[in-house]
C-alpha cells in the first residue's frame, strides 16, 4: 500500500523512460555522426584539393576527424601550410 | 495505373514486421484492394505461416526470379479475402540468390497487376534489406518503444534516405499504455521526437495477436480488439484517409484522482 501511494505521488524523475530517452539521444548523436572511413577519406581528399588552390600544404600532414564532446560534434582538420600560393597572392 | 510498392522494414528483428505486413495486406484487401504480399526474407520465410498459407506453397520467389516458375503459378491466393495473394520466400536458399535488379523487375511486374505490393523485409541492413527496398516506392518502418529498436529504426531511416526512399512512415508496435502511464515506457511523442518522422499508427501490445498468429489468421480481418482496430486505422491512413488517433486507454479511477489533485499525467495518445 505504501508502495502504491509512493507510485501515485512519484514524479517522473525516476521513471525509466527518461533514462531510455536520454541514452537513446546520446547514442544517436554518435550513430548519426558516424562517417565511414571511406567517406571521411574522400572528404579529406576534397578538402585538400580545395585548400591547395590557395595554399601550398604538406600533402602528408593533413588530419581530418570528427570529435565528440557529449552531444556536440566538431569536424577537426589540421592542415600544415607551407606557403601561400600564387593564386591567392595575386588575388585581392 | 501501376500499384504502390511499399516495403515494411525495421532494422532490428522481432519487432513485428511480418505481423504488420500480414495485417496491413489483409486490411487493404478487406477494403477491396488487390494486394500482393512479398516475403523478401529469403532463407527464413515466415509470412506464409503468419498468413496461414504455409501448406499451399508450390513455387517461391527465387524460382520465379530464376525463371524456373511463372509468377502467376507462384502466387498463393488467400481464401478468406478476395484479391489477396502471397509470393513466398525460398526457404532453402541464401539471401544472395536474388539481386536488387531482379527484385526491381519483380516488383514492377507485380505493380502492374496489383494496387498494393507489400514487401516484408528481413532484419538487418545487409543484402536481404537491400533486396527488399530495391523495388519499393515507399517505406513503412516498424519499431517498438525500446532503446534498441528505436536506435535501429534511426539507422534504417538514414539508409532509406540514401537509397532514394525519403519520408518513411512509422508504426509503433507493442505499445503498453499502462507502462507508458507509469513512465516506464517511452510514449508516442518521445519516439516521434527522436526519430522525427511521420507517424502512421500505433499498435498496442495485445495477446490476441499471438493467438491470431497461432491460428494463422491476421487479426485485422475480424478481431475486435484495439490492436485490430489500430491496424484498420493504419490501413485507412495508407489509403489517404485522415483517421484520428484513438485513445488507447480509458481513464481509470487513479487517473481521475490524479487529475483531481492536479498531478495528472498526459493521456496516452493512441493508434
Amino acid at each position: 500500500m505504501l508502495e502504491f501511494i509512493g507510485k501515485l505521488f512519484r514524479g517522473e524523475e525516476d521513471a525509466s523512460k527518461r533514462v531510455a530517452k536520454e541514452r537513446l539521444r546520446l547514442v544517436l548523436v554518435q550513430d548519426r555522426m558516424s562517417l565511414s572511413p571511406q567517406a571521411l577519406n574522400a572528404m579529406k581528399e576534397e578538402l585538400i584539393a580545395v585548400i591547395s588552390k590557395y595554399l601550398e600544404i604538406d600533402e602528408a600532414g593533413p588530419e581530418v576527424s570528427l570529435e565528440r564532446d557529449g552531444e556536440s560534434v566538431a569536424l577537426v582538420a589540421t592542415i600544415p601550410v607551407k606557403r601561400v600560393t600564387g593564386l591567392a597572392r595575386a588575388g585581392r | 495505373m501501376a500499384g504502390r510498392v511499399i516495403v515494411i522494414t525495421s532494422g532490428k528483428g522481432g519487432v513485428g514486421k511480418t505481423t504488420t505486413t500480414a495485417n496491413l495486406g489483409a486490411g487493404l484487401a478487406a477494403l477491396g484492394r488487390r494486394v500482393c504480399l512479398v516475403d523478401a526474407d529469403i532463407g527464413l520465410r515466415n509470412l506464409d505461416v503468419v498468413m496461414g498459407l504455409e501448406n499451399r506453397i508450390v513455387y517461391d520467389l527465387v524460382e520465379v526470379v530464376e525463371g524456373h516458375a511463372r509468377l502467376r503459378n507462384a502466387l498463393i491466393k488467400d481464401k478468406r479475402l478476395e484479391g489477396l495473394f502471397l509470393l513466398p520466400a525460398a526457404q532453402t536458399r541464401e539471401k544472395d540468390a536474388v539481386s536488387p535488379e531482379q527484385m526491381r523487375t519483380l516488383c514492377a511486374q507485380l505493380a502492374e497487376e496489383f494496387d498494393y505490393v507489400l514487401v516484408d523485409s528481413p532484419a538487418g541492413i545487409e543484402h536481404g534489406f537491400r533486396n527488399a527496398i530495391a523495388g519499393a516506392h515507399e517505406a513503412i518502418i516498424v519499431t517498438t518503444p525500446e532503446v534498441a529498436a528505436v536506435r535501429d529504426a534511426d539507422r534504417i531511416i538514414g539508409l532509406l534516405e540514401a537509397n532514394d526512399l525519403p519520408n518513411p512512415r512509422l508504426v509503433i508496435n507493442r505499445l503498453r499504455p499502462q507502462m507508458v502511464r507509469r513512465g516506464d515506457m517511452m510514449d508516442i511523442d518521445d519516439v516521434i521526437e527522436i526519430l522525427a518522422i511521420d507517424l502512421l499508427g500505433v499498435v498496442p501490445d495485445d495477446e490476441a495477436i499471438i493467438v491470431a498468429t497461432n491460428r494463422g489468421e491476421p487479426i485485422v480481418i475480424s478481431g475486435r480488439t484495439k490492436s485490430a482496430q489500430a491496424y484498420r486505422n493504419i490501413v485507412r491512413r495508407i489509403e489517404g484517409e485522415d483517421v484520428p488517433f484513438m485513445q488507447l486507454e480509458e481513464d481509470g479511477w487513479v487517473d481521475r484522482l490524479r487529475n483531481l489533485v492536479g498531478i495528472g499525467r498526459k493521456k496516452t495518445r493512441g493508434a
